[in-house]
């Protein structure tokens, strides 16, 4: 039996390039709200620092310092642990990032299909190398490990969606209908 | 053929309650609850369910490893990370039926008297996430969790933990760091998690696949289900076939069936009917086998006693064209990349390691270069903290030792042959342009 993926339908865009925060960021009501939701599905605040660093993405677009700032007020932990943590994970974002995060698999299933040729074709089409963002702050472009989409090797992410089977027309596409 | 957890994948709205419903979702429940957790358990263990995220610890038996008498709560939480190169098997679970997970997790957490679980999701898998998040939901409506599952005097949590891109943290003992909000840093073992796991509790870690398959233990009875399976190995389970087949994809087969017949017969032969060089039987961790090793049954003490591992039965295939040595490099620098840091030989070694098959291919490789690979290695194994600096040993180990001759040819003449082929990057679809 051969089972096949299914991507998400409906891609989520977060907005990310706009967001400047030279001065001190706040929490709006409603996430400070969701906030303490999170907060109390778990048996400790500590536990929630994940999850509150995840709206922190939605809401600033990016983890700068100032928003690891009030994430340790809230979680009422030391700010040097909340940037231990911000640090360790490769998918919270440190700085401003395009309107889309296009992320390539480099690992073993990909590279055997090919990957090498469809990054460096998206290098080529860009005009970007891997963690640069394009001048019009439109695309990111990252290459990272498996993705967990092998058997649809190559595979890339696309903002939320994933797109397996990948060729240089599939790519041609996607950046066609990006907006 | 027999399916049990792939069975609604196809099913129209299969992750709905009411679709999910009408295919058997939650009839094994009521039944799991007229049982004793401690019959529960001896069920389990007699099915001969092997954890399935890449251990292969008996289910039942960790189940059963929990403290008797201990006045902390208990805690279920549920592997879903994902992240072993090659392995994409548990995200099918979790976008086609969400609620058979959620029903394993009911009677997991009714065996073991746990009153919350957590489901652990790494963080790229948007669509797993929000299918797990508005199962709950709607199990939540329908009085299936909460604080009287399905009108039984027992309470049960479930809550949905995104990950944020890190490979170690699905390591168990990284997983519970991660989820108390700390980076992933691997603990020393024992303390054991069924002992002290998540906030010093006793928990059960298990994949996302293994608790898929209770409910059809629950169903058919612990011996039928082991009888599905091989000695010790009972049951199915779901591999993942990736790498130079003609139909890579995810295949739910009897544990035992032969790697053989996984790659010849399901997948469909070697892509271009070139000949088979290596596979990789269990995930990226696993060490290779050759093209005459694969008559193998894929368990897990078949594949223990040739050497390698059953793992998460990601199986990675390579072709006659494949070059070893920068497949080796590929493996090399993830695992140098996830290193988490902690323990000197992984850090160093894997950094090391790395830097040498680099340099090997960039035309720079001198004549120890293969024994002092196989050396930083063997430092490596048994020298850390947790498995991952095994795994990274183990396919140097592998690699090195079959495929010697090709990495002498390397080192000693530079580039053999442009080992990269363009070929269709999937079948039925148009060639990829030059
Ligand atoms: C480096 C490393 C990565 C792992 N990644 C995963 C993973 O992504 N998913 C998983 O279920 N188990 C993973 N494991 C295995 C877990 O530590 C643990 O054995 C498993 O979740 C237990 O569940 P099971 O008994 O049901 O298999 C990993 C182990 C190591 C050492
Ligand atoms: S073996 Fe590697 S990944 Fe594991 S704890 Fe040590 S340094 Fe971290
Ligand atoms: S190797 Fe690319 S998705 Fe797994």
């Amino acid at each position: 039996m051969i089972v096949n993926s299914q991507s998400a339908t409906s891609p989520q865009v977060i907005d990310c390039g706009a967001v400047d925060h030279t001065g001190p960021v706040s929490w709006s009501a409603t996430a400070r709200q969701e906030v303490e939701t999170i907060i109390a599905r778990y048996p400790d605040r500590r536990s929630a620092t994940l999850p509150v660093l995840w709206l922190a993405v939605r809401e600033f677009g990016w983890i700068s310092h100032q928003v690891e700032l009030i994430t340790a007020e809230v979680l009422m932990r030391p700010l040097d642990e909340i940037h231990e943590v911000v640090t360790f994970y490769t998918m919270f974002p440190r700085r401003p990032l395009g309107r889309h995060q296009i992320e390539i698999c480099r690992n073993i299933s990909c590279w055997l299909a090919g990957a090498v040729n469809l990054r460096d074709y998206l290098k080529q089409r860009l005009g970007i190398g891997p963690g640069e963002t394009t001048a019009d702050g439109k695309f990111t472009l990252s290459e990272v490990e498996c993705l967990a989409y092998c058997e649809c090797a190559p595979a890339l992410r696309f903002d939320d969606r994933y797109v397996g089977n990948l060729t240089r027309e599939s790519i041609d596409r996607l950046l066609a209908e990006a907006e | 053929m027999l399916k049990l957890v792939t069975k609604n994948i196809g099913v129209e709205n299969s992750h709905t309650l009411a679709v999910a419903r009408e295919h058997g979702a939650y009839s094994r429940t009521a039944k799991a609850l007229a049982m004793s957790p401690d019959d529960l358990v001896q069920e389990v263990i007699q099915s001969n369910l092997r954890g399935l995220g890449g251990a292969g610890f008996p289910a039942g038996r960790k189940w059963s490893f929990l403290p008797k008498d201990s006045p902390k709560p208990r805690y279920l939480v549920v592997n879903g990370d994902e992240g072993e190169p090659g392995t994409c098997k548990d995200k099918y679970i979790m976008i086609h039926d969400p609620h058979l997970l959620l029903e394993g997790i009911i009677i997991a957490c009714w065996a073991i008297r746990s009153h919350k679980a957590f489901i652990y999701i790494r963080g790229e898998y948007d669509l797993p996430i929000t299918r797990m998040e508005a199962a709950i939901a709607e199990a939540k409506a329908a009085g299936i969790l909460g604080e009287k599952v399905m009108g039984h005097d027992f309470a049960l949590d479930v809550v949905v933990h995104r990950g944020a891109g890190a490979y170690i943290c699905g390591e168990e003992t990284a997983l519970l760091e991660s989820l108390e909000g700390k980076r992933g840093w691997p603990r020393l073992k024992p303390p054991f998690p069924a002992v002290e796991g998540y906030m010093r509790c006793p928990t059960i870690v298990n994949n996302v696949e293994t608790l898929s398959y209770v409910p059809f233990v629950v169903e058919m009875g612990g011996p039928a289900f082991a009888a599905l399976g091989c000695e010790r190995n009972g049951g199915l389970r779901m591999h993942t076939v990736s790498g130079r087949v003609n139909r890579p994809g995810v295949y739910e087969l009897p544990v035992g069936t032969s790697l053989r017949e996984i790659i010849y017969t399901h997948a469909g032969g070697i892509v271009g009917g070139r000949a088979l060089k290596a596979v990789i039987p269990g995930g990226s961790s696993s060490p290779v086998l050759t093209a005459d090793e694969i008559d193998v049954p894929m368990d897990f003490d078949s594949l223990a006693k040739i050497g390698s591992m059953a793992g998460s039965a990601g199986i990675i295939v390579f072709d006659e064209t494949v070059s070893m040595v920068e497949a080796l490099q590929v493996l090399i620098r993830f695992y140098a990349h996830e290193s988490c840091g902690q323990c000197t030989p992984c850090r160093e070694g894997t950094a090391w390691l790395e830097k040498i098959v680099t340099r090997i291919l960039d035309q720079g490789g001198q004549p120890g270069d293969a024994d002092n690979m196989l050396r930083i290695a063997r430092n490596i194994m048994g020298n850390t903290i947790c498995p991952l600096g095994d795994a990274a040993a183990l396919p140097v180990i592998s690699f090195v030792t079959k495929f010697r001759s090709e990495f002498e040819v390397w080192i000693n003449k530079g580039r053999p042959v442009a080992s990269i082929p363009l070929r269709p990057t999937h079948i039925g679809e148009p060639a990829m342009a030059s």
